[in-house]
């Protein structure tokens, strides 16, 4: 019987068992930000286990408010700052270097296909598009990855969406994931990896793939899983160049973490893009969608384009296409947060900043910020934001405030209209 | 070891989230016990008061399926815990918040929908109080001259976290 990428990924890593149903793993990157770790860090030294598993796994960024707002959010930026330095964690980016972790980390090229990563983090499920198994956990699994570089996990069982077709003009991939999160439920994957086939994701960039793995969480899914290939190896490139004799090399060995042909799946869905629009959010959940027909027209206050979701250079290219020439309307403001300062540079060197500023967009440095309503964005009592952020919790982006999730494209087709808008009349 | 149980505070509706728990801004309190005025400040239900008595004394929570979806953050058990909240009863949990719950010491108990129908029976009365045996497997839940014993499971792992008291220690000795 074959093996899904997950459970090559499992036997690899086993460490043990140590009761049935739960296996310990070794982890190949323990990624850590300054809003779950600094507990884990404070009860570290308070146990007196002031001790990091290996430096080099370590990747560390402050990225959720940053630069920091106030004393607090200074104070747990110091002690991820203080423990990177006491522990000689080289890869750790502070402001100027830092951006959202989940763009910075893959960005650096420190996620391989067959990996094993975790973060207190939910959205870690993001870097599963490289053919890893990611994972948020909590403080406490943190707090032991930091002091041990094991993690324990049940043995998920894996769900295999085989996505085909052509995406249709104003269709990407965040419309897609929210597809599957409409059609499957925010529990439909819970305890389940996603593992995404088809000629869809083939197609696709690795932008796009972690735009789609991003948001397995919200259909309750452990990690979403992109099956390594050429456009994998492509991206990755720059940093294996020395590791291979070429790409096809890297290739043949990324590929021992394909599923196999005869591998044994909990479920498989077959997802047609062709028939798929514009897809939004309307509700406090985000398996609660829309497609752009049915809900074009809501009024809003807000555009945000950014986050771990779709912060990235892709992202800020069709938003710009779009918005070239036009301007803001009236009745909202909007904000742009590139995900880190290569993809805010670039964006700058392509002209992109320019055409997002004469829109009357407020550009921000790369921050989570607005996306969890703690920094740059936040919204009012009854205030209603067009968002290409992940989550449309009730109260998420600012207490009262409401959220409509979308892509990139619709998030500017709807700026421009001072309403949610389909972004195909401007393609 | 620690034990489970008392003033059962009942939340009914599925999809009860973490932000709803504990909103975001919250995130950048430093320790536990500054969290604890913010529980369930963000949920919105029909006679539910964050700030009330039933709010203030529950130390068990009854709840429905997929509670606890959405952030990693563990400060959704830490702030449980800081009220005297060690148990959750639901249908179905997030994975990432069972698992948080049990990393810490505390139990996030499934049940079939049948016995929490049940158990929301007692929803209503005053004196409704649950007591929670993890060696055997069991709860009773009390209330309004009545009471009833149910079984649940959890895993092996679980129930060691549990008696251990919390996964740091636990693989502190054995990784």
């Amino acid at each position: 019987m074959g093996k899904t990428t997950a459970e090559k990924i499992f036997d690899a890593h086993l460490v043990n068992e140590p009761f049935p149903g739960t296996k310990v793993l070794r982890l190949d990157a323990v990624l850590c930000h300054e809003i779950t770790t600094p507990i884990a860090i404070d009860d570290l030294i308070r146990r007196g286990k002031d001790r990091v598993f290996d430096p080099t796994k370590i990747k560390a960024v402050i990225d959720h408010v940053t630069p920091s707002k106030d004393t607090k959010t200074a104070t747990q930026a110091k002690i991820l700052r203080d423990w990177a330095r006491r522990h000689d964690i080289k890869d750790f980016f502070d402001i100027g270097a830092n951006g959202v972790c989940h763009a910075l980390v893959p960005e650096r090229g420190f996620i391989r296909p067959g990996y094993t990563v975790i973060m207190g983090d939910s959205h870690t499920c993001t870097h599963g598009a490289f053919g890893a198994f990611a994972a948020g956990i909590g403080t406490t699994d943190l707090e032991v990855g930091i002091l041990k570089g094991v993690c324990a996990f049940r043995q998920p069982k894996t769900i295999k969406f085989n996505v085909t077709g052509t995406l249709p003009k104003g269709v990407y991939a965040k419309d897609v994931i929210l597809h599957i999160i409409g059609k499957i439920g925010v529990n439909g994957a819970t305890d389940r990896v996603m593992e995404f086939h088809g000629s869809t994701i083939d197609n696709m960039t690795m932008e796009s793939r972690m735009t789609l793995c991003n948001m397995a969480i919200e259909a309750g899914g452990t990690s979403g899983i992109c099956q390594p290939d050429m456009t994998t190896v492509d991206y990755l490139w720059p940093f294996i160049q020395g590791d291979f004799a070429g790409k096809e090399a890297a290739l043949a060995d990324y590929s021992q973490w394909r599923a196999d042909a005869d591998a044994e799946y909990d479920q498989t869905i077959e997802i047609d893009v062709t028939v798929m629009e514009p897809t939004v959010t309307f509700g406090y959940k985000p398996d609660q969608v829309k497609t752009i027909s049915e809900i074009a027209g809501t009024p809003l206050d807000q555009i945000y384009i950014g986050s771990c979701t779709n912060g990235r250079i892709e992202d800020l290219r069709i938003a710009a296409q779009i918005l070239k020439g036009h301007k803001l309307a009236p009745n909202v403001r909007g904000i742009l947060s590139p995900a880190t300062p290569k993809i805010q540079q670039q964006a700058m060197h392509e002209g992109l900043i320019d055409i997002f500023m004469e829109a009357g967009f407020c550009v921000t440095n790369p921050t989570c910020g607005a996306c969890l309503g703690m920094s740059n964005g936040v919204l009012a009592e009854g205030e209603v934001c067009a968002s290409t952020t992940n989550r449309n919790f009730m109260g998420r982006m600012g207490k009262g405030g409401m959220v409509h999730l979308m892509s990139p494209a619709t998030a500017a087709a709807s700026a421009i209209e001072g309403k949610i808008a389909d972004p195909r009349k401007y393609l | 070891m620690k034990t489970f149980g008392g003033p059962v505070l009942f939340l009914d509706r599925s999809d009860i989230n973490t932000d709803e728990i504990i909103p975001a801004k919250y995130l950048t309190e430093i320790t536990k016990e500054d969290l604890k005025p913010y529980i369930l400040e963000d949920l919105k239900l029909p006679g539910f008061d964050p700030n009330g008595p039933k709010t203030k004394n529950a130390r068990v929570i009854v709840s429905r399926a997929n509670f606890g979806c959405g952030s990693s953050r563990e400060h959704a058990p830490w702030v449980f815990e800081v009220n005297g909240i060690t148990a959750v009863i639901a249908e179905s949990f997030a994975r990432i918040f069972r698992q948080n719950m049990f990393n810490c010491g505390m139990a996030a108990i499934e049940l079939p929908k049948a016995d929490l129908d049940q158990i929301f029976t007692h929803a209503g009365h005053d004196d409704a109080a649950m007591s929670i045996d993890i060696e055997a497997g069991t709860l009773t839940m009390s209330g309004g001259g009545k009471n009833k014993t149910f079984s649940f499971e959890i895993s092996p792992f679980d129930k060691a976290l549990v008696l251990a008291g919390g996964w740091v220690d636990f693989a502190d000795q054995k990784y």
